[in-house]
């Protein structure tokens, strides 16, 4: 009884001492699983990492990182530039065209990403925790993403509604929060004067990569005032592809000032002005070079890129495209093979164009003592963008042929790549097919005859699913800003100009005759882009701005007659991946051929669709679920 | 054990009348018919000229999933008994479509109860007329005669006439086995048209072919073809 008694008063007196506290101390509590908005903007490190979050969910077409239902390869892998080697993405080379919603961003999630950035800049400019500094470069960081943003809104939708505030919910009429869609000029508008408005407030600093740098800003206003200009002029050639109130399709009379805006803003980058950036040009190699401005991060041609990092963020680039015989990852490789119908495109190094010579004008094959013959005297980006048959990753090379190829010109071959097999004749086994394919339907093997080399890392244990690569993906890049101005200059009547930008960038590939004015020609323009920014995400927004897509993906199947003509013109159609695979010649009886190599045009079996781009193609739709929310919203052209 | 039953009994009831009241039947009416030019059928590429189909009521704006018409203009829908409202989007289809005032597509109202038959009249740019194709020889030969349906504003001029064969019934520019390009500036004369191709190896062999002959409108992405042939050799 006495032990019930001292528990009792025990307790008594801690309740009682507890219930002493004031009730303001009891009631805030400061909560422990989450920082509240004040604590956020009061020190730099923490208003940081807001900002991380919205860097790390900037949009793109292209990315070398996964995610479940896009890994970064296959965001590369259409358009006929190259083949898929992974059975569960056939369907990108079966497919007859696309539908109407591809390339959207979904739409809450593009307005919940504009939502969180004007937050961030509401909070950022009310703080009154943070250095005036901070505050200042923090404020110009979040308009760069968001006219980022905005430039990838307006590349897929046109104009779109322009929120530069959070909305709050009214609590009656939901109309004063559905807005109509801006002009598609609008909005090219607000990305340049945004840029224009920002760049003094952020560093001028090629050092700075990864962040927002002054040029990165002056870079987008030249890439969208670039992207505008063309619409403004190439849009006249498919009226169909415009809306009366100027949501899509922007007024061709205004091509000329867009023109100048982007040249300036290119011009401003090349004089130093933003920053010392150059073409990445450290000798040696011409296509080792080209090939390594992707890997060097201190490069002095990348102006702004998404980073990776060993124990942070990296992505399995390398994991799904490395050559599967020098795979660190057995099982995961060579899913991304680039295209005949591309590498018939590099120029030879006198400026003219000529077709991989694969037989000669009597139809018959030509013999070629090594692989890689039939590639010399080409453009150095090929061999840099591309892993041709032979060509070296790690020191090694790449085991790529399709077979023998017998007297009576029947092929000899298996379709399991690296096995071995007696010739007709012979009785000791011997390999009949490279290692790395191509054998058609063979999954993760080359397909096309090539393997991609951009991006691919040769760090060891960057193949490794666990460990991964930490190769930036670049987004803006001074060849481009070179390209860029070529291509305004031209439009605005300087060929000469186009033709000094243009060649600094050839030049660095190899390609050292000089084009003068009269060479330069809207072809050239489209040209060098497809060559100099393949796979770097620009393909598809720069056939919508030329509109040049339907024509290009025109929906009619690709002969092997149309990949080895019209090279180099604009508009020439490519709807279906095309290889280029290397055979042994096997006849003992004739010493002159036996053992040489001979090519053949081959289009992969899988690849039995075609692209269409419809008009309706040009802009993507906007969900039904969209209009239905926002009534205001009006519909795309052609769907 | 009385209450069982009765427990039992009411969930019975409630399974029951749950399976009748909260379902709809499920649609069964078949709304079908063509787009037709007067009584002439247009024949299109299939798959490639989609309609719309809106029923309103509902709460969502928006059609229902994307449809198209099939190769020799018809379609066909089973819908549940109600009333809808049909369009071609602008700029789709190698015809014009009704047009409000404002520029938008023209609605057909269907009042649908039970199967039933609506043709869509729409007006071509231009009509494929004495489509005639025959063999000889291992090469297929077409000739045809085109006519201008619309010469006011609206006129669009031709970009060109392809004839394309295939071994199957699909014959467009996407699915053929070969085809013979006429660009705009070799017609001479747009009643007298003819065009040939050779008749590849088919593999495995068979005997006939299927042709069409279409017909590119400059300005628009869908092309208008002559009625189906099968062609035997």
């Amino acid at each position: 009884m006495r032990k019930l008694l001292s528990i009792a008063t025990i307790v008594a007196v801690v309740l009682g001492l507890s219930g002493c506290k004031k009730d303001s101390d009891f009631l805030n509590v400061q909560p422990t699983t989450f920082l509240t908005t004040d604590q956020v903007f009061s020190d730099p490190n923490l208003a940081l990492t807001v900002l991380a979050d919205l860097y790390n969910r900037q949009e793109d077409i292209t990315g070398l990182d996964n995610t479940s239902a896009d890994p970064g390869w296959r965001t590369f892998a259409d358009f006929s530039e190259s083949f898929p080697s992974e059975n569960g993405s056939s369907y990108i080379v079966q497919r007859t065209g696309w539908p109407y919603n591809q390339w959207a961003i979904d739409w809450p999630t593009a307005y919940t990403y504009i939502r969180e950035v004007n937050l961030f800049l509401e909070r950022d400019s009310a703080s009154t925790q943070l250095a005036d500094a901070d505050k200042k470069r923090f404020y110009a960081e979040g308009r760069f993403l968001r006219a980022m943003y905005y430039f990838e809104l307006v590349k897929r939708y046109g104009g779109v509604p322009l929120i530069t505030h959070s909305l709050t919910l009214p609590s009656k009429d939901i109309t004063t929060i559905q807005f109509p869609r801006a002009k598609e000029s609008d909005i090219y508008d607000f990305v340049i004067s945004e840029a224009e408005a920002i760049k003094a407030d952020l560093p001028a600093d090629p050092a700075t990569k990864s962040r927002a740098s002054r040029a990165a800003a002056v870079a987008m206003e030249c890439r969208a005032a670039l992207y505008a200009g063309s619409i403004a002029k190439y849009g006249a050639t498919t009226p169909a592809v415009s809306l009366p109130g100027g949501e899509v399709g922007i007024a061709a009379s205004k091509s000329t000032d867009y023109y100048t805006k982007a040249l300036n803003a290119a011009k401003e980058i090349i004089a130093g002005t933003d920053g010392t950036y150059g073409l990445y040009n450290n000798g040696g190699n011409l296509s080792d070079n080209y090939a390594n401005l992707f890997l060097d991060k201190a490069s002095i041609e990348s102006i702004y890129y998404e980073d990776f990092k060993t124990g942070g963020k990296t992505h399995s680039f390398t994991t799904n495209d490395q050559p599967y015989s020098l795979s660190d990852e057995g099982g995961d490789a060579g899913r991304l093979d680039p295209s005949l119908n591309l590498v018939e495109q590099y120029e030879m190094l006198d400026n003219t164009f000529a077709p991989i010579a694969t037989v000669d004008g009597t139809n018959k094959p030509i013999y070629y003592t090594n692989l890689q013959d039939v590639f010399t005297g080409r453009d150095a980006r090929l061999a840099g963008t591309i892993l041709l048959p032979d060509g070296l990753y790690k020191g090694k090379k790449v085991d790529i042929w399709a077979g023998y190829v017998l007297s009576d010109g029947s092929i000899f071959t298996s379709d399991e790549a690296g096995h071995t097999k007696a010739l007709p004749g012979t009785t000791t086994p011997v390999q009949v097919v490279g290692i790395d394919g191509p054998v058609n339907g063979l999954e993760l093997r080359t397909q096309s005859g090539f393997y991609i080399r951009k991006y691919i890392d040769p760090a060891v244990g960057s193949g490794r699913r666990g460990q991964g690569s930490t190769v930036a993906f670049i987004r803006y890049r001074y060849a481009e800003v070179l390209l860029n101005a070529a291509e305004a200059s031209f439009e605005l009547g300087h060929p000469d100009d186009a033709a000094t930008y243009m060649n600094q960038v050839r030049a660095r590939a190899g390609l050292t005759t000089p084009l003068v004015a009269a060479d330069i020609t809207f072809d050239r323009i489209v040209h060098e882009r497809r060559i100099e920014l393949a796979f770097e995400g620009h393909i598809l927004f720069d056939m919508k701005r030329w509109r040049l897509a339907h024509k290009v993906w025109d929906g009619t199947p690709t002969s092997v007659t149309d990949i080895k003509t019209n090279l180099g013109v604009a508009g020439t159609h490519s709807t279906q991946p095309w290889g280029l695979w290397p055979y042994k010649v096997y006849n003992p009886a004739d010493p002159a051929t036996n053992g040489k190599w001979i090519f053949k045009e081959t289009k992969p079996a899988l690849a039995t669709g075609y692209n269409k781009f419809l008009f309706g193609n040009y802009y993507s739709q906007i969900s039904n679920d969209a209009i239905a929310a926002n009534p205001k919203l009006i519909r795309q052209p052609n769907q | 054990m009385k209450h069982s039953l009765y427990i039992l009994g009411a969930l019975v009831f409630a399974a029951a009348a749950g399976c009748k009241k909260d379902n709809y039947t499920a649609p069964s009416s078949m709304l079908t018919g063509h787009l037709l030019y007067k009584t002439d059928t247009i024949q299109v590429e299939r798959s490639q000229v989609p309609y719309q189909i809106y029923q309103y009521g509902f709460g969502k704006v928006g059609p229902l999933p994307q449809t198209a018409f099939a190769q020799d203009g018809s379609y066909s829908a089973v819908l549940s008994d109600g009333t809808y409202k049909i369009i071609v989007p602008n700029g789709q289809g190698p015809f014009m479509w009704k047009q409000t005032a404002a520029g938008n597509p023209d609605t057909v109202t269907v009042a649908l109860k039970g199967n039933q038959t609506v043709d869509f009249q729409v007006t071509p740019y231009y009509m494929i007329r004495n489509a005639s194709i025959t063999i000889s020889g291992g090469t297929v030969s077409a000739t045809c005669k085109l006519e201008k349906i619309i010469t006011d504003a609206n006129a669009k001029d031709v970009e060109r006439v392809s004839l394309y064969i295939n071994k199957d019934q699909f014959v467009s520019g996407g699915d053929n086995i070969a085809k013979k390009d006429l660009a705009a500036a070799d017609i001479t004369d747009m009643n007298n048209i003819s065009l040939s191709v050779a008749v590849p190896s088919i593999t495995p062999a068979q005997n006939y072919v299927y042709a069409r002959i279409g017909l590119k409108i400059a300005g628009l992405e869908d092309m208008i073809f002559s009625p189906l042939q099968k062609i035997s050799f």
